[in-house]
């Protein structure tokens, strides 16, 4: 804080570093190309073109699923979530440390895999009633690590203070509790309903059409450009108005982060006669979660006609997921640092425009990100159609904000300081990049790149549309394998998934406690 | 031989002047305080003697060498300058030794004997070499910054309001340790603050900025007995202002003079220039503030030892020691 006051009157200059700047606008323009491929297509196809394509009882029917999907995955997510969190971190209940981890393990298991786990087991499991139990079960964990780090950081001051000015309980809740909670319950709602606007698998494999799954389908059986375009441009479209509401809804609150040094814990709430329903609710929500798909993989192991280990082959695959993992890793933090830098050394107007395309580049879903590439890629570079190098950078496009949020918490690390007193000690920018700021946010980098290889272990939707011919990750083959319902033959790379992304779970659990 | 010579130094932030035609002096081989209030441009200009920052015009000089003026603009790891800021920017990635040989050639950074020395110089245990920044409290890790700056032997070290962040305590004991390590050092030196006592104490030479530009320069003592305005003398320290009739022939009759509170003497009798009726007392131990009202009218401020306050509502006489301001 005294830096604040000695540093008031100054305002450093704009740095001038035009090569870093033009890194920076390469990959905004990047990142928006699925956003203007859109576009480019809404207004090639024209206002009859468009009302053709658009004003049809199929878009009318997918329409109706997709919202109604949302509202109600949204909605028991941030109830599930909740009330977990509220059990977890602020009562009684025994055995916290347990279910902390139970809580945000299910997001290690894919969707699709929850799903055909599910529907293994309970064939007949499908249509909308499926698709939002599966989907909560599986995106639940995204409201419930925010709230509970913001619940485990609350200052219990605030709620004394509140009872003291003669509120009740509830009142407490309402009215102190509840808005503290409101950018958390909000970004975790908006994650969720990006989650469901994007998802492919699990809702293919349950038979519930959304946007989603119908312009796989469309552009599969009939390589439709301009109907999947326009499909496309209902579904960014909904994206966009989910962006603005949560923008709209969170307004300031979302400036007042709660700090991150509370002095005191919280007196928990005594559950007392309540705690063996707790205990069943919890473990209820675990089971169906996490048991559900782990005993239906178990049980194909076991059991299925269809189980093999054809050792070579799934070395290959796993072979392949590690090193598109890798690669993709690489990208994303190589494309991520010009925009980190920029975002954290020349707040500006410029700089704050540069992030946030980057960010709805990563709202997109896959599907629209990878047609994208695709059209793009075949007009202009025909060259890169069905290339590995087209397929890291729908990951670095997807999986972008990943590595950015690592990296600028790096950066900002560094204060502009300890720039300026390595040259005043006599050495140069390049010696004072490599001597300082290299080594100051290696860990970030590390962080951020660990989190973008596990997310690109498990893609599928861009993955199958755009891997090179021949390519198979442990995700397209989970996929094709259990579509043929060879469960048997399936389940080996589920295994290997969930065991690949259960650190990358762990990570996101760690974050959301800081 | 001067230090550090700074011409005319001019710079804006878009259409705000900060500063505006800055001249500055400082002789070699001692420390001079820039003191100033906040916002008067104290940092803008370390900065730009730095050379992190391009000033709009002027020149600066570091020992008979320009780097900074027309056509010229050394960059700052050619300057010869060590710096030091308010909460020492220590590397954390580094241990203490690394951070003190930091600016040393390659073959240098080695030498261990370098990093015992410098650590003594600034008194501190040369056994907290291999400790990492996290490990020091605040004055330590000042020490190291300011041995970390001295150790490629710079011609000119800045201090950018290095104890501000420090507690009471700590201040005291880290600003020695830090005049000594420099008198030791022999170094040119820049002390940046917005402490009038700091400047006064620790400078063989104070600068008194305000508004972007150097209002009086002198050694402390002579700049707080003889302020060159009423800014100055208020900036410097407390003051009270008494009515005066002039005695010499020809002036006018009423006149406004300045002395500090620690200037006027209370005594009990009614025999002194003025009396007055004490308002209150603030009592601080080994001495107290008084206010009193005079017989004309005017309430003045003065100081008296602990031992000899005087109840509110008594009438005390007050002379005054010293010649006024």
């Amino acid at each position: 804080m005294t830096r604040a006051v000695a540093g008031a009157g100054i305002r450093r200059p704009p740095l001038r570093h035009p090569l870093r700047l033009a890194a920076a606008l390469a990959v905004a323009a990047l990142t928006l190309l699925p956003l203007g491929y859109v576009v480019a297509g809404v207004v090639a196809a024209g206002p009859e073109g468009v009302v053709a394509l658009v004003w049809r009882p199929r878009v009318g029917e997918l329409l109706r699923n997709t919202v109604t999907l949302v509202l109600l995955g949204t909605t028991a997510c941030v109830v599930l979530g909740t009330g977990a969190a509220w059990l977890v971190e602020r009562t009684s209940l025994p055995g916290r440390a347990l279910w902390t981890g139970l809580m945000a393990a299910p997001l290690a298991v894919p969707a699709f895999v929850n799903s055909v786990g599910w529907y293994a087991l309970f064939p007949g499991f499908d249509g909308l009633d499926a698709a939002v139990a599966v989907t909560t079960l599986s995106y639940f964990p995204l409201v419930y690590l925010p709230v509970a780090a913001v619940l485990r950081g609350i200052d219990p001051a605030f709620e004394e203070l509140g009872r003291s000015l003669g509120l009740g309980p509830w009142r407490v809740v309402a009215r102190v509790v509840l808005p503290q909670l409101r950018p958390a319950l909000l970004g975790g709602a908006l994650l969720v309903g990006l989650h469901l606007l994007a998802e492919f698998g699990a809702l293919q494999s349950l038979r519930f059409d959304t946007f989603t799954t119908a312009i796989y389908d469309q552009f599969q059986s009939t390589f439709d450009g301009a109907g999947a375009t326009m499909l496309a441009g209902v579904l960014v479209l909904l994206c966009l108005l989910l962006l603005a509401g949560e923008a709209g809804l969170a307004g300031r609150a979302r400036i007042s982060r709660v700090g991150s040094g509370v002095a005191r814990r919280a007196a928990p709430h005594r559950l007392g006669a309540a705690t063996l329903p707790a205990v069943i609710a919890l473990s209820a929500l675990a089971v169906a979660a996490l048991g559900v798909p782990l005993v239906s993989l178990a049980s194909w192991l076991v059991t299925s006609t269809s189980t093999a280990f054809p050792l070579a082959e799934l070395a290959g695959t796993a072979a392949t997921s590690l090193g598109l993992g890798a690669l993709g890793a690489l990208a994303t933090c190589l494309l991520a640092l010009p925009v980190a830098w920029l975002a954290v050394r020349c707040r500006g107007r410029l700089a704050i425009l540069v992030e946030r395309a980057t960010y709805i580049g990563n709202s997109l879903p896959g599907i629209v990100v990878a047609l994208a590439l695709i059209t793009v890629g075949i007009r202009v570079v025909p060259a890169l159609y069905q290339s590995t190098a087209m397929l890291v950078a729908a990951y670095a496009v997807l999986f972008m904000p990943r590595a950015m949020v690592s990296l600028r918490a790096a950066l900002a690390q560094i204060p502009p300081e300890l720039d300026d007193v390595g040259r005043s000690l006599g050495v140069g920018p390049a010696g004072v990049l490599a001597r300082v700021s290299v080594p100051l946010i290696a860990r970030g980098i590390g962080a951020g790149g660990a989190l973008v290889f596990l997310a690109v272990v498990t893609e599928l939707t861009s993955t199958l549309l755009l891997a090179p011919i021949g390519t198979e990750t442990l995700a397209t083959r989970f996929w094709s394998e259990s579509s043929e319902l060879h469960y048997g033959a399936a389940a080996p790379s589920a295994l290997l998934m969930i065991v690949l992304s259960a650190p990358a779970a762990w990570l996101l659990t760690r974050r959301a406690a800081r | 031989m001067t230090g550090l010579d700074v011409r005319g130094l001019r710079r804006s932030y878009g259409d705000v002047p900060v500063l505006q035609g800055l001249d500055l002096t400082v002789p070699a081989g001692a420390l001079t305080a820039v003191v100033g209030p906040s916002g008067c441009g104290k940092t803008t200009l370390l900065r730009l003697v730095a050379g992190f920052d391009r000033p709009g015009a002027g020149t600066v000089t570091i020992d008979g060498r320009a780097v900074t003026g027309p056509g010229v603009l050394v960059a700052p790891e050619r300057r010869r300058i060590g710096y030091v800021t308010q909460d020492g920017t220590l590397f954390p990635h580094l241990t203490v030794a690394r951070n003190i040989t930091f600016g040393l050639p390659r073959r240098e950074r080695r030498a261990r004997h370098r990093v015992a020395e410098l650590l003594e110089l600034v008194g501190l245990d040369p056994a907290h070499a291999d400790r990492r920044p996290d490990e020091l409290s605040g004055g330590q890790q000042q020490r190291v910054a300011l041995a970390r700056a001295l150790a490629p032997r710079p011609a000119l070290v800045l201090l950018d309001e290095p104890f501000s962040s420090l507690d009471t305590e700590l201040r005291a004991s880290t600003r020695r340790a830090v005049v000594d390590a420099l008198a030791a050092a022999g170094t040119t030196t820049v002390l940046v603050t917005h402490d009038q006592a700091e400047a006064l104490s620790l400078a063989g030479r104070v600068a008194v900025m305000r508004d972007g530009i150097v209002v009086q320069e002198g050694p402390p003592a002579e700049l707080y007995r003889r302020p060159g305005d009423r800014g100055v003398a208020a900036f410097l320290g407390e003051i009270v202002e008494l009515p005066a009739r002039l005695v010499e022939p020809g002036s006018r009759n009423g006149a406004t003079v300045l002395v500090r509170p620690e200037q006027l003497t209370l005594t009990a009798g009614g025999d002194a220039g003025m009396i007055a009726e004490v308002l209150d007392v603030a009592f601080y131990g080994p001495y107290a503030e008084v206010r009193a009202r005079t017989t004309e009218g005017t309430v003045v401020r003065a100081r008296c030892p602990g031992h000899l306050v005087p109840e509110p509502g008594a009438r005390v006489g007050i002379s005054v020691t010293g010649a006024v301001l």
